[in-house]
């Protein structure tokens, strides 16, 4: 028998007002596999992180993810049974500490209620100190920790994508989805990140979808690829497979030369 | 760790204040005008307070708070002048009715951002002026005849009561995940925080210290009319809070004391009084755009030294 995909879209498709963004997506995810999500600029790859978090509705087809229906499902709600993201233009809690911002998405994952919160019971104290600890060790995992007590916003750019990650990571996704990682870093930060989302995958025993423009980042960590253009799923395959294929070709490089290559 | 120093320190220096307050007023020291001006001063400390929790934290911009207001007022005073209900007791109910219809307005208004929730809110607001106006029982427009009950002790008692509360939840998970609102709404939806709830629950608590700071309104003089709790109203409160720094406690607290200070002892000039008023709201906003604390609070300026000695000694350990 073979794997159950931890995650499975159906033939997902989105308009706005006339307007199809993304029609007849599919893709099916096995757990452990780092899969990378390219296309063109305006290709419809955000929109498709959309709709698998929750943020819009797909108004056509199905997401199941581990069997659960998730289509339609509040962000919030999402992000609670395992699915986690960054964002394309970084979305940091900017005027809170790093350490706040690993403690938020710690949030859900502690049961102190706002009534002995309020009171201080001492369920409130084992809770803070719980989420306390917990988003220190994170830190140390992304070597943060030094800069625990500095405001978000005062990061350099490279940290702030790492803390992004780790904050992402934090609520302890199943899957985590990745908007453009390695956009604006230079190649050392690149390959640095790189190193990372490694590491992350076997520490946390993660399954990733991640989006990027890099092609030597996306050929060089991903296993699988599929390539949206205009909406449309295009082709899917290995590194190799996606760098020959006409229509890939076709979409980055223009129709001649796509003809030219087929 | 239970409660820290800092908390302690604040908590007896409210006592000793009290204390002196009391002692003057019972020796009869103090004459009424200044025991007036401390209650009022108290009083917009709390409607400060409860507002920053949902504009300076929650960062949902309301400006009827007024409103939660007057229906604490009046429900507080129906119930010690027609019901004989004794007056603790009716400030309670008139919080908890209070929250329940900052439930209500909530739920509704909620999903509106930034212009047009503050319209919502507004409106909201009219409402229930409007409203009180066209009620006979209480008086309509010709307003309605409340006892002198407030006194210091319980100004008092309900103030350090809001602070505690208000801070309790600010430093906690719920207020965190409140300020993450603030922040990013969309990242925060994104690692799991339920918005909607949240800003339900900022919305009610900041209802329920209006509506106790309302009863002690209502309690502080000799009548309530509608017009008193009209936008002007809610205006005020709104200037305490964005004067005193979004997001700053301390900050609120602060200019609520020097604002409702500054209007009493301008009261003697009543033609001059708003343009002195306004002036000094001009030029602190051209000065300190980001409020007298910004978003620091009192507790930050003096925790500083401890904050470096914890640091130095983690690096040698």
């Amino acid at each position: 028998m073979a794997v159950k995909p931890l995650l499975k879209v159906n033939n997902v498709g989105i308009e706005f007002g006339g307007l199809k963004a993304v029609s007849n997506f599919n893709i099916e995810i096995n757990p452990g596999e780092l899969i990378g999500l390219i296309g063109p600029n305006g290709a419809g790859k955000t929109t498709v992180f959309n709709m698998l978090t929750g943020v819009y509705t797909p108004t056509t087809g199905e997401i199941f993810f581990n069997d659960v229906l998730i289509n339609g499902m509040a962000p919030f709600k999402v992000n609670r049974i395992g699915i986690s993201r960054t964002f394309q233009n970084i979305r940091l809690f900017k005027d809170l500490s790093v350490l706040d911002n690993v403690k938020i998405a710690y949030h859900s994952l502690v049961k102190h209620s706002l009534f002995s919160s309020i009171f201080r019971l001492p369920s409130h104290f084992s809770g803070e100190k719980e989420m306390e600890e917990k988003a220190l060790q994170f830190l140390k995992v992304f070597s943060l920790d030094h800069l625990k007590d500095e405001k978000a916003k005062n990061l350099p750019y490279g940290q702030q994508r790492r803390l992004e990650i780790a904050r992402a990571l934090a609520a302890n996704p199943k899957l985590l989805l990745l908007d453009e990682p390695a956009a604006g870093m230079n190649p050392q930060e690149t390959q640095d990140l790189m190193e990372l989302i490694q590491f992350i995958r076997k520490e946390f025993d993660l399954t990733i979808l991640l989006i990027e423009h890099d092609m030597k980042f996306v050929m060089g960590v991903c296993e699988r690829i599929s390539v949206l253009d205009h909406g449309q799923l295009i082709a899917s395959g290995n590194p190799e497979e996606i760098r020959n294929h006409p229509k890939v070709i076709e979409a980055y490089l223009g129709e001649e030369a796509g003809e030219k290559d087929a | 760790m239970k409660y820290n120093r800092k908390f302690w320190f604040l908590l007896i220096l409210g006592v000793i204040f009290y204390s002196i307050v009391q002692v003057l007023i019972m020796s009869g020291n103090l004459d009424s005008f200044y025991t007036i001006t401390l209650i009022t001063i108290t009083i917009n400390i709390i409607l400060a307070a409860s507002l920053h929790l949902i504009i300076g934290i929650t960062g949902q911009f309301s400006i009827g708070h007024a409103g939660f207001m007057a229906i604490g007022a009046y429900i507080s005073a129906i119930l010690t002048m027609k019901m004989q209900i004794p007056f603790p007791v009716a400030i309670l109910v008139a919080g908890i009715v209070a929250a329940l219809a900052g439930l209500l307005v909530g739920i509704p208004t909620l999903r509106l951002r930034g212009d047009y929730l503050a319209i919502a809110t507004l409106g909201f607001a009219e409402i229930i002026r409007v409203i009180i106006l066209n009620i006979d029982y209480v008086g309509g427009a010709a307003g309605m005849v409340v006892n002198n009950q407030t006194t210091w002790t319980y100004a008092f008692i309900c103030l350090i009561i809001t602070l505690i509360v208000i801070s309790n939840f600010t430093n906690s998970r719920h207020g965190r995940a409140c300020i993450s609102i603030r922040e990013d709404e969309i990242a925060a939806d994104a690692m799991g925080i339920n918005t909607t709830y949240y800003k339900v629950i900022a919305f009610i608590i900041g209802a329920f210290f209006a509506g106790i700071a309302g009863s002690l309104y209502a309690h502080n003089f000799y009548i309530i009319q509608p017009t008193t709790f009209g936008f002007l109203k809610s205006f005020d409160i709104l200037i305490f809070v964005v004067l005193g720094g979004l997001g700053s406690l301390s900050g609120s607290v602060l200019s609520a004391i020097l604002l409702t200070l500054v209007s009493t002892f301008l009261q003697g000039y009543s033609d001059t009084r708003m343009i002195f008023y306004s002036l000094i709201l001009i030029i602190v906003m051209l000065y300190r755009p980001q409020g007298l604390m910004g978003t620091k609070e009192i507790t930050d300026f003096f925790g500083k030294k401890k904050l470096e000695v914890k640091g130095g000694k983690q690096v040698g350990s």
